[in-house]
């Protein structure tokens, strides 16, 4: 009898210690959200509408390309096509990148170990934005990699203002989204697995295909999940490094917002995050029957 | 006999710790060896050089007159059960024992041949598409040996395997490791802190102490003829006493000169002497060649264990006979029960049981499972 009064006191004291959090989620997670979906399906004067959700599919706009010659396009998805392949050329770098520096990272002493994640993680201390624009002195016309260049007698490049700026805008903001995952994945593979393939028969290189690469591939999913969605719905980076000539979906959504278009700009952000939750809930099944080993 | 395996003034040290202190050991064709000692002796380390995953710091590790000591171990045609299995997570039980096979590119049908053989040697017919983290200690364990022994190789190690299974579990894949060994006439070299395991199991037994070799020989040879303190201890129970050899066949020891079967020392020279518990006559006090007052007796089911104070020395007597804690008996040896032994750093070390309880003795075994 008295045990089980304990007991009940303790979950209501469970209760009430979750109390705050829940209220603080709802307030700050999922109140938003209703209000995007809200706004989304609403006009200005709050009836129901679909205008918004239709105009993102259907609006078209009149582009003049680099030749001079004009073209009728749809202006959303256009947008929304670029930042998908800008934000997938950025998330394979990162990934080709992050890897191999992953994996030299969990293979090394402990004590290297918490030095290298240290670096890796400074720079995610520092706002986004001052990044990007020590980004913009970096890769400007005369800025410090042209000077550098110069220096060296091998001429300039023109950089600024071109997708590779936004690209490497893009791979330097969420490359520790990639490295980190990968890490924490490899550091935690059982060094027995190694030597158990080696001693089956395989060369280093054979283990790294054979076991290490599969067996990490669950941090290689979080990594890509990781970078490739902010990156989809990053703005400002090609506002700064692109000169604002590759106006991406996230730049669309800050342009109608302060144009002071709330009802549309929450409509392109609702689309966004649906077609994400598809496409990551899509990743997630891929994986999961993977790392199961197939049953 | 054909030696496969040779270790020529093996040293190997971690840290500036010596961990094998010049190790000389040959291993034959189809023999099952045992590497034997307690945590820290040196044992894994020994296995590991064999398999490629430490190279010696001085002397050769040779392989059929060739050695091998920087050959890498994917090039070395032995295979090894590792102590936790070290089962590929990502592969069912099928693939983990197809893994070694599709390496070396043999043709799938080969591959399905093979390791449906492997799996029925084994006794895991049926369970090809299951996932190996789901299957049960004993069942991961038979995989792992699957998968170690789909390729024939010339030399299996096996690195405690049976350690994380529960005792009934581990009797019966001790014998059927035996019988696995016999059936493929491969050479094991095993390696295990537990005497009775190496004991049922081994043609040869290799006793290790602090990174030397302490004996090679047969379970018997090992059991009976101890050569020193540490090897009489670590096997089994023994009352290990000092004694002094009069003459051949003549010793002194617990104040009464005893007929033994040992003979070569000097005269009058200080040794060790062993008398295994079971091999204790209990008489009446006046017809025992020693007299001593019973302190405990414990039941162990097909014997009693007891304590007995001879002159200050505790013996332990496994007897059937019933006795009572204070009653004075008289001990009756026979000369084949006496083992001599010379002295050895070991010697004063081990053998007496005035500070024994079964209790201490379980702690120290669990202490010393884990892996060095």
């Amino acid at each position: 009898m008295r045990s089980r009064n304990v007991r009940s006191q303790n979950a209501l004291a469970h209760k009430l210690a979750r109390a705050p959090y829940g209220a603080w989620a709802a307030l700050f997670i999922l109140v938003p959200l209703i209000f995007v979906a809200y706004y989304a399906f609403t006009d200005s004067s709050m009836h129901f509408t679909l205008e918004n959700i239709t105009k993102f599919f259907t609006a078209r706009s009149t582009v003049t390309a680099d030749d001079g010659t004009q073209q009728e396009v749809r202006t959303y998805m256009v947008i929304f096509w670029r930042s998908v392949r800008l934000a997938v050329i950025s998330t394979v770098i990162c990934l080709i990148m992050g890897y191999p520096i992953a994996y030299i990272i969990a293979r090394a002493s402990a004590r290297v170990q918490k030095i290298a994640i240290t670096l890796i993680m400074i720079p995610m201390w520092m706002n986004f934005l001052i990044r990007t624009y020590a980004w913009m002195t970096v890769l400007q016309d005369t800025g410090i990699l042209n000077n550098f260049l110069r220096l060296l007698g091998l001429g300039s490049i023109h950089i600024i203002g071109t997708e590779s700026a936004v690209v490497i805008g893009m791979v330097y903001d969420y490359f520790p989204y990639m490295i980190l995952p990968i890490y924490s994945v490899l550091a935690k593979l059982d060094p027995k697995l190694l030597e158990a393939a080696q001693d089956l028969g395989c060369s280093s290189f054979a283990t790294l295909r054979r076991v290490v690469f599969p067996l990490s591939l669950p941090g290689v999913v979080s990594g890509i999940t990781m970078v490739l969605i902010p990156s989809i719905s990053t703005f400002y980076i090609s506002q700064k490094l692109g000169n604002g000539k590759f106006f991406l979906i996230g730049d669309a959504i800050e342009g109608q917002y302060v144009a002071n278009n709330l009802h549309f700009a929450a409509a392109i952000a609702f689309i966004l995050m649906v077609i994400l939750l598809i496409a990551m809930a899509f990743m997630r099944r891929f994986t999961d029957s993977r790392v199961q080993g197939g049953v | 006999m054909k030696r496969i395996i040779e270790l020529r003034g093996v040293s190997k040290a971690f840290d500036g710790e010596t961990v094998l202190d010049a190790i000389d050991l040959n291993i034959y064709d189809n023999e099952f060896i045992t590497l034997l000692g307690p945590s820290g002796c040196g044992k894994t380390t020994t296995l590991r050089l064999i398999g490629g995953f430490e190279t010696p710091d001085q002397g050769d590790v040779v392989f059929l007159g060739e050695r091998i000591n920087d050959l890498p171990p994917h090039k070395r045609n032995v295979n090894t059960v590792f102590q936790k299995y070290a089962l590929f997570p990502h592969l069912n039980v099928y693939d983990n024992v197809a893994f070694p096979l599709k390496e070396k590119k043999v043709p799938k049908a080969e591959i399905h041949e093979k390791v449906t053989e492997m799996l029925k040697l084994v006794k895991l017919t049926g369970f090809e598409k299951r996932n190996v983290t789901r299957l049960s200690g004993g069942q991961q364990q038979r995989v792992a040996i699957a998968r170690a022994l789909v390729n024939h190789p010339q030399v299996l190690l096996l690195d405690e395997p049976l350690g994380a299974l529960d005792l009934k579990l581990r009797k019966d894949m001790q014998q059927e490791l035996k019988n696995i060994q016999k059936a493929t006439g491969i050479t094991f070299v095993f390696v295990t802190h537990d005497q009775e395991e190496a004991l049922s199991m081994s043609d040869t037994i290799v006793v290790m102490s602090e990174g030397r070799i302490q004996q090679i020989g047969t379970p018997i040879d090992i059991y009976n003829e101890p050569e020193n303190a540490f090897v009489a201890d670590f096997i089994g129970e023994s009352n290990i006493l000092d004694g002094v050899m009069r003459q051949d066949f003549r010793v002194t020891f617990s104040g009464h000169t005893f007929e033994c079967v040992d003979k070569g020392f000097e005269k009058n020279e200080p040794v060790d002497v062993v008398v295994r518990p079971e091999d204790v006559d209990i008489v009446s006090k006046d017809k025992g060649m020693l007299q001593g007052v019973v302190t405990s007796v414990t039941f162990m089911g097909v014997h009693y264990e007891i304590i007995v104070d001879i002159g200050g020395f505790k013996w332990m007597i496994q007897t059937t006979d019933f006795v009572d804690v204070d009653e004075e008996i008289g001990l009756f040896i026979e000369p084949d029960a006496i083992h001599i032994m010379k002295k050895s750093e070991y010697s004063g070390m081990f053998g007496d049981y005035s500070s024994f309880s079964m209790e201490l003795d379980e702690l120290s075994y669990a202490e010393s499972e884990p892996d060095e």
